[in-house]
């Protein structure tokens, strides 16, 4: 593998994004993860197109690129037309392909967030389906949701739902060839090597962690440390 | 003078938005919490319009969400598209409708990146006839399914059984109007309006006859975040968001909010109800939330649809102090009933939201 910032440069995503930052820091100030996070994407941006190896590799190692919410509000307000939110896209793409986010707590939560979504992708055909979208896990959902789910079937009937039904409509049964036509896609395009890259490092890190992979699941999906906030003191 | 400037702004970044023929694509998040929405979409452009909408039992998620929440590559994604591509290609369509804004900001994004680097899209037409046997034509037109309801919205109102307007005073009703972040902020030029000013919601409100409110925080995001939702220790990030936003309308007294994204009724909802548990605050009128609605929700009840036909018995801040206000009838022992009035019990009540 070449240096990390040529890795970088590979990724569309940072040739379309990162042209010449002038550290101005319009980004920072619209970022909604800024206000809430010990985050700055000027700051991200700028070690990036610095080339400096060291600092490119603590980053791909640190909490920091994972606090973004891609939500690309930067993209719209930045004077020299870059798009941080897709240089975080990249940095995390690099981070993933190298092992490095198990060094972070936010990294370490690509496991859950790989487990449910392609899980989802790959067994329905959806990125969130009812029978996986556990309300103990969601509570914040409210008793309506909890309602919903416990008659599901009904309650989806009852607006016209086509749920696990055959043919077109809401929440349809995917049928299996197209199933097998998404896992196909996954195998030719680097998405199954990346699951699978994604667990053998998160099982080697629970073994250091002196965890089983349900209890790594349930740590990296639910554990917070303090300070990753603003609102905490350093 | 201003207005005529943000009129000018609007018309820079207006759409020539085919009328008929579309491919229809749908939404995972839509289809889990807001059903009743897509059925509405379906609804008025097949039946009420009479346009041709067509829908393939063989399309899958556009894989949006798992891509923003970094899990997989960026060729697996695009690869996915060109399937639904090639299935739009092969049912003989040329327009493609999405109902979800982070899979019409996927696939603008998508298209602008083979439009810049040809080699990228080669790369991907190879791969999906290695996975797939499939071959795709690029859409002539990408829609997001609220601008066809912008298009159609006149012909809405010539329809209208109720319009937003208090039966009581007479008065526009009060309407925050939410964009999902993903419509333009990315691509301004290919939304209704752009990314600043966008028009979509704006010109569907003012044809059913409401009036929109603008608030300091008006384009900042709901808070969903992708990663910062479905992981439970960041979702401090998303609710905190909302709660900025709350905040900064509630001095407006808004009747009703008005959404065109997947993710953000669903966040401006539940986070009323999170928000109301944990502080004892709500931001509706006597203890209720301010009710929050899909365009298609909003454009069945100006139609004169049953609200429990539109779902919105699955909201959980209450709907029914705003059905008040447009004087809509309903029947609230059918709220929580299903077909044929079956007996689903009920939802338990929150402690400190109101609800019916």
């Amino acid at each position: 593998m070449g240096k990390l910032y040529d890795e970088l440069a590979k990724d569309y995503r940072v040739r379309e994004g990162l042209k010449t930052c002038i550290n101005c820091g319009t980004c920072t100030a619209i970022c909604p993860a800024a206000e809430f996070y010990k985050y700055d994407p000027r700051k991200i941006v700028d070690i990036v197109q610095s080339k400096d190896e060291a600092a490119i590799e603590k980053l791909l190692k640190s909490d920091v690129i994972w606090y973004c919410g891609e939500c690309m509000s930067c993209v719209t307000r930045c004077p020299r037309k870059n798009a941080p939110g897709l240089v975080i896209m990249a940095l995390r793409n690099l981070s993933a392909r190298l092992g490095y986010f198990v060094c972070s707590e936010k990294g370490r939560q690509l496991y859950p967030l790989t487990k449910i979504l392609t899980g989802n992708i790959l067994n329905y055909g959806y990125c969130v389906y009812p029978d996986t979208f556990r309300w103990e896990d969601h509570v914040e959902s409210g008793p309506v949701m909890k309602w919903h789910l416990e008659h599901k079937e009904d309650t989806f009937a009852r607006v016209g739902a086509n749920f696990k039904g055959d043919g077109p409509g809401i929440l349809r049964k995917i049928p299996q060839e197209s199933l097998d036509e998404l896992k196909s896609i996954f195998d030719v395009t680097g998405g199954t090597e990346r699951i699978e890259a994604v667990n053998k490092f998160s099982e080697e890190k629970a073994a250091e962690m002196g965890m089983d992979m349900d209890e790594y699941l349930e740590e990296t999906f639910t554990h917070i440390s303090p300070g990753h906030l603003n609102s905490e003191e350093d | 003078m201003i207005y005529q400037g943000k009129q000018k702004i609007w018309a820079d970044y207006q759409k020539e938005i085919p009328d008929d023929r579309w491919y229809y694509v749908r939404s995972c998040i839509r289809q889990n919490f807001f059903p009743g929405a897509e059925k509405m979409f379906m609804e008025i452009c097949r039946n009420v319009l009479k346009k041709d909408f067509y829908e393939s039992a063989s399309h899958t998620t556009c894989g949006g969400i798992a891509y923003h929440c970094d899990t997989i590559p960026q060729e697996t994604v695009m690869t996915i598209v060109a399937r639904q591509f090639a299935l739009m290609t092969e049912a003989g369509y040329e327009n493609y409708v999405a109902s979800c804004i982070t899979s019409f900001g996927n696939y603008i994004e998508i298209l602008e990146t083979w439009n810049e680097f040809p080699e990228l899209e080669a790369k991907i037409r190879e791969m999906l006839w290695k996975a797939c046997r499939r071959e795709f034509n690029k859409p002539k037109y990408v829609a997001h399914a609220s601008d066809l309801i912008y298009k159609y919205r006149n012909l809405i109102a010539e329809r209208a059984k109720y319009r937003l307007i208090n039966k009581n005073t007479g008065e526009p009703l009060k309407v925050v109007e939410h964009i999902g972040c993903h419509y333009s902020k990315m691509f301004p030029s290919k939304g209704v309006g752009g990314a600043e000013y966008p028009y979509v919601l704006c010109g569907m409100v003012e044809a059913w006859g409401g009036n929109v409110i603008d608030y300091p925080e008006r384009r900042h995001c709901c808070g969903y975040g992708f990663r910062q939702y479905h992981i439970k220790a960041n979702r401090g990030y998303s609710i905190s968001n909302t709660h900025k936003k709350f905040e900064s309308m509630e001095p407006y007294h808004p009747d009703m909010i008005i959404t065109n994204c997947p993710g953000c009724p669903y966040f401006m909802d539940r986070w009323q109800y999170a928000i109301a548990e944990m502080e004892g605050k709500t931001y509706g009128e006597n203890g209720y939330g301010i009710p929050v609605f899909t365009y298609e929700e909003v454009a069945g009840l100006v139609l004169g649809y049953d609200p429990w036909d539109l779902g919105l018995q699955l909201h959980q801040v209450a709907v029914e102090p705003l059905l008040d206000k447009m004087g809509i009838e309903y029947d609230p022992k059918r709220k929580y009933e299903g077909l044929n009035h079956k007996d689903l019990l009920k939802p338990e009540l929150p402690g400190v939201l109101r609800c019916c």
